[in-house]
């Protein structure tokens, strides 16, 4: 192959030439000085009351300064004043890439203008006040229209079911196991002469989990107070000791026995989560129940009650609405109530045709469910699949109307 | 009587709660109630402190059986009252946060308290150990799929996983374990966690109305009237 020898006038031509190419491909775009104020400052500021509150905010939208002169800002202040006053004050800050913001300051009724500023090192460039924007209340949150609607649709359907059963009309509710086996558990610990412990998770009366949990430790109180054997209650909130304590009480008192009662069947423990699973344990563990509920709402302990009762032998019935803990009781105990059967429970066992009435109106939401989850499953499938607009828009109406906005 | 005010509390607080989700003007009640709440949950932890000493000493005094134990709870519940009360070793002295760094009652949560409830929740792995050898005995049929899908999972989230299958042509990639083991995640297992929740809020809200309306009073001790 033969050489080509390259002249120095062509050397010296090719290689600036080869320079600014190189210098063109690894350049970094020059940031344009700031060239007037003007530039910086916000622009399109608009002021409006923020829909569907108690009328306590009003919200900020703005554009921002031209792009190239964004990446030198620091954020943006913003200042209100009422509208009779032409004193600004500073009330927050957002970044540079952020153009909305929530006045929570403000009081129903009021008016108030702003000026939101671009800030460039300390120096603030000010936008012109906006328009004066009041707060104000709604009555009526109507970005969760879609949300009342069906809740109305499914205690309509309760409620109903409670007034067809007091009407006296027979309703079919399926067995559930765990509950089935109540009686026989508790019957188990009479035989055994060992106690009954009963743990109501370790949330406070605020938590409907708990409440489940007490509605059915009157039934299970009942059972015992009948059969009189002990039962020990640890509890980690002190008004559910107290709630426990009555609901125990009245239990007795109802099964004649009052003075087999004893305040300290139920005991306070601790708050703290670990402390109080360590607790339980030890009773536990010295103690040896023959039965164990735990019924209420749990979390990590969960597997830790459960398989220690599990070791001591107990026959072990849980209920919890804590999805992520179902799959340790349901390895763990004996009977599970799942979900909706731990708030069905009490209803379940007081075989009350206006209790029973609720569980029946429960199914009508379940069943109401099913269908949107079938026409949604329906709908989705043949949009994506073959793109007909009538599905489409059908897809595009479930997703509003079970979305709930804020 | 005595039934009747609960009754009437419960509906009319729970009525403002549920109102005060759709309707901005009942929003503040709805908080107000909260605030009782907490209120009442304070001065209740009194009952509760007290409850605590008095079974606690009681076994300390008739000698109960066990009842060194009941020594060492009461020893560390007034130890620790009296570190946050009188602000012991509080570098800032009485005025001072109770939870300044240097002073007793920081230094028995950072030193005790915190690593003694550590030990109770790292008991968990190995309680998780026992009941998964239970649950995963392939008795049934259900525990048959159970236990393969626990595999699945298992092993999709190591190494060996990603190696054993990564062999499989890209057109078949949900055939790979770590795919597979996302796929059971997302498709049947949260189909199923869906389920149980909307099954929860069902009952939650067929709950919430028996005790508005009064039906469910087994809370109060008694259905009865």
């Amino acid at each position: 192959m033969k050489n080509v020898p390259i002249s120095y006038p062509t050397f010296f031509i090719i290689l600036p030439l080869l320079i600014i190419l190189n210098s063109a491909l690894t350049a970094q775009p020059e940031v344009t000085p700031i060239d007037s104020a003007a530039a910086l400052i916000p622009r399109n500021i608009t002021a409006k009351d923020f829909k569907y509150d108690r009328g306590e905010t009003i919200e900020l939208n703005w554009k921002p300064a031209d792009r190239v002169n964004q990446e030198m800002l620091d954020g943006y202040e913003v200042y209100r004043a009422e509208e009779s006053s032409d004193s600004f004050v500073s009330i927050g800050f957002t970044g540079p890439d952020v153009t909305r913001f929530k006045d929570n300051g403000v009081v129903s009724e009021k008016r108030y203008r702003y000026r939101v500023a671009a800030i460039v090192g300390d120096v603030p460039y000010l936008s012109e006040a906006t328009p004066p924007a009041s707060p104000t209340m709604e009555l009526v949150n109507f970005n969760l229209a879609n949300l009342f609607i069906i809740g109305c649709l499914i205690a309509g359907a309760v409620t109903y079911f409670i007034g067809h059963a007091r009407r006296g009309k027979k309703l079919f509710i399926r067995k559930i196991a765990g509950l089935e086996a109540i009686d026989e558990a508790i019957g188990r610990a009479t035989e055994m002469g060992r106690p009954i412990l009963f743990v109501p998770g370790i949330n406070d009366m605020d938590d409907v989990q708990t409440i489940a949990g007490i509605t059915l430790l009157g039934r299970v109180a009942k059972v015992v107070a009948d059969y009189d054997i002990k039962i020990n209650m640890p509890v980690s909130r002190s008004i559910v000791m107290t709630t426990a304590r009555e609901t125990i009480k009245e239990a007795y008192m109802g099964a004649g026995r009052p003075d087999a009662y004893n305040d300290d069947m139920v005991r306070y423990i601790t708050d703290e989560q670990f402390g109080y699973v360590a607790a339980v344990d030890g009773i536990m563990v010295r103690e040896k129940p023959a039965t164990c509920f735990y019924l209420g709402a749990f979390y990590a302990e969960s597997l830790i009650l459960a398989e220690t009762g599990n070791s001591i032998g107990a026959i072990q019935i849980a209920g919890t609405a804590q999805p992520a803990q179902l799959p340790f009781f349901v390895a763990a105990c004996d009977y599970t109530l799942i979900g909706e059967e731990l708030f069905a429970a009490s209803a379940y066992l007081s075989n009350e045709p206006k209790q029973l009435g609720s569980l029946k109106g429960q199914d009508v939401g379940k069943l109401l469910a099913m269908v949107v989850i079938i026409v949604g499953v329906v709908a989705a499938t043949i949009s994506q699949s073959w793109n007909i607009a009538f599905f489409t828009r059908l897809y595009d109406l479930m997703i509003k109307l079970f979305t709930v906005q804020n | 009587m005595k039934r009747k005010i609960p009754v009437i509390i419960t509906s009319l607080v729970g009525t403002v709660l549920i109102l005060s989700v759709f309707f901005p003007p009942a929003e503040r009640m709805g908080e107000d109630f909260s605030i009782f709440f907490d209120i009442i949950a304070v001065f209740a932890f009194f009952l509760g402190g007290g409850n605590l000493v008095r079974i606690h000493g009681n076994k300390i005094y008739k000698k109960a059986r066990d009842w060194g134990f009941s020594a060492v709870t009461l020893a560390g519940f007034f130890l620790m009252l009296a570190a946050g009360l009188f602000k012991i070793a509080n570098p800032g002295g009485i005025a001072a946060d109770v939870t300044a760094q240097g002073s007793l009652f920081q230094m028995l949560y950072d030193w005790i308290f915190n690593p003694l409830g550590a030990s109770m929740y790292a008991l968990l792995a190995f309680y998780v150990a026992s009941a998964s050898y239970r649950a995963f005995r392939a008795k049934n049929k259900e525990a048959t799929i159970l236990l393969i899908a626990a595999f699945i999972i298992l092993l999709g989230r190591t190494p060996l996983g990603v190696y054993a299958t990564a062999w499989i042509p890209e057109q078949f990639s949900l055939m790979q374990i770590p795919n597979l083991a996302i796929w059971i995640m997302t498709a049947p297992n949260l189909a199923g966690q869906r389920a149980i929740m909307i099954g929860i809020a069902l009952g939650v809200i067929s709950m919430s109305l028996r005790l508005i309306l009064g039906v469910e009073r087994t809370y109060l001790g008694t259905d009865n009237e």
